[in-house]
């Protein structure tokens, strides 16, 4: 930087500034140890987010009333609370009850509350969907209850959720970059950590860049998916 | 238990610091839901423009946000522009966040309804004689609007939530308002507080949302 020639255009000097290469190289190794701790979150918060919703829409499918109100609740909590104050608070108020989670257990805990609340409320309607004629033509030739639930009805409803799940399922998972603020060293925080280090925005810009390579993928995907599985109007 | 986590004297002494914190976050609801709103229709409508070389670009410009995590967006306005000379506050920096990510999502809910409106609808008001411009004001957008409510008004829960990424660059909405009482009385109760009043501010449109959600994939099989 002290050395700049005075003949350097404004674009040299944006490119110099914020596509650095010798910073760039330098914090490359921290931005790619993001992108690990980013795909373990991403990983750990779809599976058990997913999973949690369907176990919570078949539990409800039961039709236990005390149950189903609690059900109810959970999902209307973790709908309405914005995620990174789950996350702050999970955070800094578990230490008060003896239990202190790590920023990476918080977030992910945070994330996959608010996934399978989600989920559970697009699972349930895909199950309600079905109507209730192949419900009791299912039993009337001898299936379980249960039976009827795997082999009839969730083939039929997961088809319907698809589209919804997935837009919501990205959505959600892009907030592994709230990690930050309980300093989890995904790839926002290693990026924001080697900007200030280096004093230069080409690790951020770096970092921007890794989430689009990340996610772009998925979303283009998913647009595939929708118009593939889209709803019959 | 109580004591820690609802801690009545606490709550007392930082009630005017939460409070403050939850107009400003009503405050700021009402500006970046209204300007995503206005992102989004600009968007749907320039989409409406069936040429490619209109379309391409905008689902480009779509599923680049679509992609990008807003927080992700924030700091990049807050930390990297600086370095470009343009040092923009916090609230500015929330405001362009908002109008970009927001926008790209309403847009994608506008398109789908203004789609969902039969060509023939169009058809028959031009040949009434309104221009392009009349038959899309008064008769495609309110259909339009009328078919995706139930996505245009779950988003807007999503953009109010969002709202409390304002807390990481210093906009002293509810949660950082929350956090700097937290840090101040070293007890997690304003932080349990703002949870509670986020629940009680959303908790209706939720329900509300849920019926109609439940009502819309029941109906489509």
């Amino acid at each position: 930087m002290l050395f700049r020639s005075p003949a350097m255009s404004a674009w040299d000097r944006f490119v110099e500034t914020f596509f650095n290469a010798k910073v760039m190289l330098k914090y490359l190794p921290d931005i790619l140890s993001g992108v690990v701790v980013t795909i373990e979150l991403a990983v750990l918060i779809v599976i058990s987010g997913l999973l949690a919703g369907l176990v919570l829409a078949l539990l409800r499918s039961l039709a236990i009333r005390p149950i189903n109100w609690l059900i109810i609740f959970v999902v209307d909590l973790f709908r309405s609370l914005p995620p990174l104050v789950i996350i702050v608070l999970i955070y800094f108020g578990g230490p008060a009850a003896d239990i202190s989670p790590s920023g990476f257990v918080s977030t992910w805990l945070s994330l996959a509350l608010v996934l399978m609340a989600f989920s559970e409320e697009i699972f349930w309607a895909g199950i309600t969907s079905v109507h209730k004629g192949q419900w009791e033509a299912a039993r009337s030739t001898g299936l379980g209850f249960g039976q009827t639930l795997m082999n009839v009805v969730l083939p039929q409803a997961l088809r319907l959720t698809i589209p919804p799940l997935t837009n919501r399922t990205i959505a959600i998972t892009k907030g592994t970059a709230l990690g930050t603020v309980v300093a989890v060293t995904e790839i926002l925080g290693e990026a924001s950590s080697a900007m200030s280090n280096s004093y230069n925005p080409s690790p951020l810009m770096m970092g921007a860049a890794a989430y689009l390579v990340l996610f772009l993928p998925v979303v283009v995907a998913a647009r595939w998916v929708e118009t593939r599985f889209a709803w019959k109007r | 238990m109580i004591q820690t986590f609802l801690n009545p004297e606490i709550i007392a002494a930082a009630w005017p610091i939460v409070l403050a914190g939850l107009l400003n976050t009503i405050l700021l609801s009402l500006i970046v839901v209204p300007l995503g709103l206005f992102g989004g229709l600009l968007l749907a409508l320039l989409a409406s423009v069936r040429h490619p070389l209109v379309r391409w670009p905008l689902i480009a410009w779509v599923d680049f946000f679509r992609a990008f995590p807003p927080l992700v967006l924030l700091v990049l306005l807050f930390a990297g522009l600086p370095f470009a000379g343009l040092e923009l506050g916090g609230f500015a920096c929330v405001a362009i966040a908002f109008f970009l990510n927001t926008g790209a999502y309403y847009g994608e809910i506008f398109r789908a309804g203004i789609d969902s409106v039969p060509a023939g609808q169009v058809e028959a008001a031009r040949s009434t004689g309104l221009s392009r411009l009349q038959a899309m004001g008064y008769i495609v957008l309110p259909q339009a609007v009328r078919n995706v409510l139930p996505d245009l008004l779950s988003n807007t829960l999503e953009v109010v939530k969002l709202t409390s990424l304002g807390s990481v660059v210093a906009v002293p909405e509810l949660l950082y308002q929350a956090r700097q009482a937290q840090s101040l009385t070293y007890n997690p109760t304003p932080i349990v507080v703002a949870a509670i009043i986020y629940f009680l501010m959303l908790w209706p449109l939720v329900r509300l949302l849920s019926r109609l959600e439940n009502r819309a994939l029941a109906g489509r099989h």
